[in-house]
């Protein structure tokens, strides 16, 4: 493998457009194994890169399903079979009074499976990722953008993969190790 | 049809949401300077030593508190609830335009919530703090507080989950945490600026543990919206239903002048009402002393001059309610509770609540106000104290004096109270200022979004 020790190829850019427009062009090259970087998120470049949608939304749908259930069983359980109080002959499963608690505590579970689940499918918290390595990455939380082009990709050749990337207006193409 | 007012494109170039001549660099470095600049700012030192003074006050008198009981308050019978409820829905209800400038703010699209949600949020967080504080304080021994959570235990008893004070500890720490969850998720992105930023060594790895190996890759920007927006849409009803169930705290009771179903929509406008002027009152010294003109912009005190004024005049209805409603219900208690509100012992403050939330918030009609920064300061202060005033209004005085006059009493905040009362505001101004010191107090990733685009510059 002539790629050893090569993470991928890194292609900075000024702005949000010119970095859509390439990663557009990456992928209809055939190129799968890429990732963008940019300081804010940008609109349509997630979907330049070919994901067209993320599990987030079903995972805090679990959350929150899971969250309505529990807390409703709880209280069902408790005040009909635990600690039952009659309260001027009312039913035990008073449904109404039961309601602030499990709106509470369905909101609490699909928050938490939103961050959580969203930290989870991101693969964070991760103290170090190889393309920490390209010396001017720390601009990609400043005012630059940046594309990778990963050597693990199938297509990558890296010569191949260096005039395809200087051809699309990139201010500067490094090589990033792993 | 000509009106320039009414057309956006010319409300956009009239009133930016951002200064003129600002670049991705240029909004970065100026938010990430004010942390990361090694000089302490004199003016800083000597607000957080005087606001440490207030939480020093506060722990002091906890520590009576927790040593002697709840008799060093003025609380008695028939007053049973003092300062503590007071100040916990006032400080609940201080906490909840954060989330309004965050949430809701954030689905409608209004660009110009972006560079005060930051800080609102953690305003939300620190009242949220300080309220928590005083229902559990005022249990009077706070150390059980977890017999307030349903778990099986040797008592063999379990808390009354048709009770609103239970439907509060569900309601305040869902809240609590939510909010937290929403800065924190938002403070990532800044973390890693931040982090790549420092050129100090410690300050890198701290910055860089908080932001747990952001890179800012768009997948993840891509799941992190999808978070963002539907901590969004959680939060919104959320922060309604915290303040309602506060406000069934007392719609569920039986005291003339708490059980009215005016309570839970009147509540929520109070809240958001509170929660502007503090905005207000905060935003406006820190623009003017960390010169942040550019981002918080005249608009965005115009625009909060608006919401006080529309919140305040929902506030007003709800006061005209409770008077209909007592006269509508031929209830002599409900009758006597106007009376005395408008004759009795207590009715100075009565007549400053509407001062201060009826009448001054009026003067916002005028454009000329909401341009003036010293007014629309002045006017928010007012308006805190008009808020607290009403809780002021609706725990003391419909308490003292409810069915039977040989049970009605007087209350008196005693020096304990008002110690905790300022201890908390210490508090709460000491966690600004240390959140203004070490975290970016505007969102720098979410400026960078509204960053306009120089014209021609891109390629195709």
């Amino acid at each position: 493998m002539q790629n050893q020790g090569l993470y991928g190829l890194l292609a900075e850019f000024d702005n949000p457009e010119d970095l859509v427009a390439a990663a557009r062009r990456a992928h209809e090259e055939g190129y799968r194994k890429m990732d963008a970087y940019t300081p804010m998120p940008v609109h349509g470049l997630a979907e330049a890169l070919g994901s067209h949608r993320t599990r987030v939304p079903l995972l805090v749908l679990v959350g929150g399903l899971f969250g309505c259930g529990a807390a409703y069983a709880m209280l069902y359980v408790i005040e009909t079979y635990v600690y039952p109080l009659n309260v001027g002959g009312r039913p035990y499963n008073s449904w109404p009074a039961f309601i602030p608690i499990t709106f509470e505590t369905t909101v609490l579970f699909a928050a938490l499976a939103a961050v959580f689940g969203m930290l989870a499918l991101n693969g964070l918290p991760r103290p170090h990722h190889p393309i920490f390595n390209a010396p001017r990455f720390a601009l990609a939380s400043h005012d630059r953008f940046f594309l990778c082009i990963e050597a693990g990709d199938p297509k990558f050749e890296l010569d191949a993969a260096r005039k395809f990337l200087e051809g699309l207006h990139a201010r500067e193409v490094t090589a990033v190790e792993r | 049809m000509d009106d320039p007012r009414l057309n956006n494109a010319a409300v956009e170039t009239a009133h930016p949401v951002i200064g003129p001549g600002h670049t991705y660099a240029s909004v970065t470095d100026k938010i990430s300077s004010i942390v990361l600049t090694e000089k302490t700012p004199r003016g800083w030192l000597i607000g957080f030593s005087v606001c440490f003074l207030g939480t020093m006050a506060l722990l002091f008198t906890i520590a009576n508190l927790l040593l002697r009981g709840v008799g060093i308050w003025g609380i008695n019978i028939p007053v049973g609830w003092g300062f503590d409820i007071i100040n916990f829905v006032w400080w609940i209800g201080i906490g909840h335009a954060g989330t309004l400038i965050s949430a809701i703010l954030l689905l409608l699209r209004q660009e110009w919530r972006t560079s005060i949600n930051r800080f609102a949020e953690a305003m939300t967080l620190f009242a949220v703090a300080c309220a928590g504080m005083y229902p559990l304080l005022h249990m009077g021994r706070p150390w059980l507080a977890y017999w307030l959570l349903p778990y099986p235990n040797t008592m063999g008893t379990w808390p009354q989950p048709r009770s609103p004070l239970v439907w509060d500890v569900f309601a305040v720490s869902t809240y609590a945490t939510v909010s937290f969850l929403f800065w924190f998720i938002g403070l990532i992105p800044d973390f890693a600026t931040l982090r790549d930023r420092a050129q100090n060594r410690l300050v890198k790895v701290l910055y860089g543990m908080l932001a747990m190996g952001w890179r800012g890759s768009a997948f993840h920007w891509q799941r992190y919206e999808s978070a963002y927006l539907l901590l969004a849409g959680l939060a919104t009803p959320l922060v309604v239903s915290v303040h309602t169930v506060v406000s069934f705290d007392f719609a569920i009771g039986i005291i003339p002048g708490w059980h009215a179903t005016i309570f839970p929509p009147y509540f929520v406008a109070g809240a958001i009402f509170a929660g502007f002027a503090m905005v207000l009152t905060l935003a406006i010294p820190l623009r003017k002393y960390y010169r942040l003109g550019d981002f918080i912009t005249m608009r965005h005190l115009n625009n909060m001059g608006k919401m006080l004024l529309a919140t305040g005049l929902i506030v007003s209805y709800g006061y005209l309610m409770e008077f209909f409603m007592a006269w509508y219900s031929g209830s002599p208690y409900e009758k006597y509770m106007v009376f005395n509100r408008l004759h009795g012992p207590y009715k100075p403050l009565y007549y400053l609540l509407i001062l201060c939330n009826v009448l001054a918030p009026q003067l916002l009609w005028s454009a000329r106000i909401r341009g003036s920064q010293v007014a629309l300061w002045v006017i928010s202060l007012v308006v805190s104290l008009g808020m607290w005033l009403e809780r002021f209004v609706i725990v003391v005085m419909s308490l003292h004096r409810d069915f039977l006059p040989s049970s009605w009493g007087m209350y008196y905040p005693t020096a304990f109270d008002w110690s905790m009362f300022l201890g908390t505001i210490g508090f709460f101004l000491t966690l600004m200022f240390l959140f203004i010191r070490f975290l970016p107090m505007i969102s720098i990733f979410e400026m960078r979004t509204i960053v306009p685009q120089p014209a021609g510059k891109a390629r195709q």
